[in-house]
């Protein structure tokens, strides 16, 4: 993407049909530190990258709850993403007061998409600069979503944004027709599987990550660090290396293929939010 | 500290006086009593007012005067009116306001949301029970206007959405107003068209929410509602009254059959009625309403709400019995001419 003369506006339309605007939006999503999701029938796990700016400073917070039963995970603008948060909680505790009932997710999220989406047509706003994984509980059982600054919104049974989510993807497409049928621990463990895809090679600790799981008898909770470190020395000792080597190997490959590999998958984001 | 008590226990009027440099400026607390606790509720009002201070200066007689008969909703009005008038004389405000006890006056003048409202048209108790395989309802066809037995055909039960069933007595027309707002809440739960919908609990608390919220603004929807339905094989019975106080029990009844069935429903009620035993026990219980309640009439609908479905019956009468020794020349042992 190069700059032209149409993208000065978020009310401006290229003769190509793109929205620019929009479409850099999504480019800071990727800018952000990277975030997975995925979801069995009962159980969802959202888990990031949390890496601290220096050694002196504390990590930034990715990982939100909502609600008992609806968690968020951001990548981009964290301070969108931060104000996103809290429209959500809003939303669900006014729900909650008139009808002392859960809100379902679905609704939440076209909410959170219809939200997104008017700052994509008023000439006064920009739209958001945060993706947001939401995952959560509805009458049919766990459900994970993907929402964008575009203001479209997609269910996945597993999904990762963020920079260097690609390599997360890759993993998650191999091993997601297991999940619906997982258990809740090895839905944990295989989001920390993919966190570690993400970090190319350097040592996956429970410092640089954190992971949250909500499930059908389970609130939203976030894991501590110590039952994190916890599980990741479990999976590191059973000796599941053959992924990670995969990937290196992957990685080494090129710095060029990896960015080419970007670039193919961002040309491709680009056009699918155009595309309905 | 200057506490001044109205005499009716009704309006107690705590000032505090604050000096600072000539002027005296005074704070005029208004709290207010409930008629039935003695225990003193949080501020209604609170007035700065420069002139409010020389009223303080005016004799108890008067004070007293003012506390009486007028509770929380009209002492606010007063001060409203109070301040409206301010540089007038105080004891010509004052005489205004005793001498004008018309309660709703003082009230309507205002022109906001304070209203009083009657019931013109009513429907007497509907009553709700659990049973087996979901719930069951009984209601007369009943429309009384004031003594008269005015509507003989008013529908009272009435289907919200595909898992509840609400019962209503009280105004009908706020019924009515009530069936509006359902209808709304039902549409745009279907418009969102994804695979959740209301069930009867959301409703039930819908509903608490709109009859407190228009109670807090003393226009009452004048009605007490019976809520009931099955989700999921979740068995739902709530009430809501037209002050807002609501609950969910086993079995509920509105008006007299809070009185007249409810005493028979917790002898009788079992957890494991079969349909048929339940609509015996309602129509014992209608049958008693009948007897004794006023505004009752000879002709009721029983709704039935299941996992599957809905269904109100068509209208029917239950037998009675009239052949008791004492209704047979009654007036054998009357004196005079009663």
């Amino acid at each position: 993407m190069f700059r032209n003369q149409y993208d000065t506006d978020v009310t401006t339309w290229s003769p190509a049909g793109r929205l620019f605007q929009v479409e850099y939006a999504m480019e800071a999503v990727k800018q952000g530190s990277a975030a997975i999701g995925l979801r069995s029938k009962t159980h969802a796990v959202l888990a990031c990258v949390n890496k601290a700016n220096s050694e002196l400073s504390s990590h930034q917070r990715k990982i939100f709850k909502v609600d008992d039963h609806i968690g968020v995970a951001i990548a981009g603008l964290t301070a969108d993403g931060r104000v996103l948060s809290r429209y959500m909680r809003s939303e669900c505790i006014n729900y909650g007061y008139t009808y002392e009932s859960p809100l379902p997710i679905g609704r939440l999220v076209v909410q959170l998409a219809d939200k997104a989406q008017v700052c994509t047509q008023r000439s006064w706003k920009r739209p958001y600069g945060v993706g947001l994984l939401v995952a959560g509980l509805d009458e049919s059982g766990a459900h994970l979503y993907y929402n964008c600054p575009s203001g479209n919104y997609f269910e996945y049974q597993a999904f990762a944004i963020g920079s260097r989510s690609q390599a997360a993807k890759t993993y998650l497409e191999r091993k997601f027709e297991n999940f619906p049928d997982s258990s809740r621990d090895d839905l944990i463990k295989d989001a920390l599987f993919a966190i570690r895809e993400t970090l190319q090679g350097e040592k996956l600790t429970s410092s640089v990550c954190t992971v949250s799981v909500v499930g059908v008898g389970e609130a939203f909770n976030i894991l501590g660090q110590k039952t994190v470190q916890a599980l990741i020395n479990e999976f590191e000792i059973s000796g599941e290396e053959a992924p990670a080597t995969v990937s290196a190997a992957e990685e080494a490959a090129g710095g060029d293929a990896a960015a080419a590999d970007q670039g193919g998958a961002a040309a491709e984001e680009e056009a699918a939010p155009m595309d309905i | 500290m200057y506490t001044l008590l109205g005499e009716e226990l009704n309006l107690q009027i705590t000032s505090h006086f604050h000096s600072s440099q000539q002027k005296l400026r005074s704070t005029i607390v208004i709290t207010s009593r409930g008629c039935r606790s003695s225990k003193p509720s949080s501020p209604i009002f609170r007035v700065d007012c420069e002139s409010v201070f020389d009223l303080l200066k005016l004799s108890t007689v008067d004070y007293q005067s003012l506390g009486i008969s007028y509770h929380a909703m009209s002492c606010h009005v007063i001060m409203k009116k109070f301040l409206s008038r301010k540089q007038s004389e105080e004891n010509g405000v004052f005489a205004d306001m005793v001498s004008s006890q018309n309660e709703s006056s003082l009230l309507s003048s205002e022109g906001d949301s304070q209203r009083t409202q009657y019931p013109y048209v009513t429907g007497t108790s509907v009553i709700g029970i659990k049973y087996k395989d979901g719930i069951l309802m009984a209601a007369d066809m009943g429309g009384s206007y004031g003594s008269t037995i005015r509507y003989k055909s008013v529908e009272r039960l009435k289907q919200v959405g595909k898992h509840s069933l609400i019962g209503a007595s009280g105004e009908i027309s706020d019924f009515q107003e009530i069936l509006r707002y359902l209808d709304e809440l039902i549409l745009h739960d279907n418009m969102w068209d994804d695979g959740n919908s209301l069930g009867p609990k959301e409703v039930h608390n819908y509903l608490t929410r709109v009859m407190y919220n228009r109670r807090n603004k003393f226009d009452p929807l004048w009605n007490s509602l019976v809520l009931g339905g099955v989700k999921n094989g979740q068995k739902y019975l709530g009430s809501v009254s037209m002050i807002g106080v609501h609950f969910e029990d086993d079995h509920v009844a509105t008006g007299f059959g809070n009185h007249l069935a409810r005493p028979i429903l917790r002898e009788e009620w079992r957890e494991d009625l079969t349909f048929e035993e339940g609509v015996k026990l309602l129509e014992k219980c209608m049958r008693n309403l009948l007897y004794r309640d006023r505004s009752a009439v000879n002709k009721l609908q029983i709704a039935k709400i299941t996992e599957e479905g809905l269904t109100i019956s068509e209208p029917y009468s239950l037998k009675t019995y009239w052949n008791f020794a004492a209704f047979k020349n009654p007036t054998v042992g009357a004196e005079g001419s009663w």
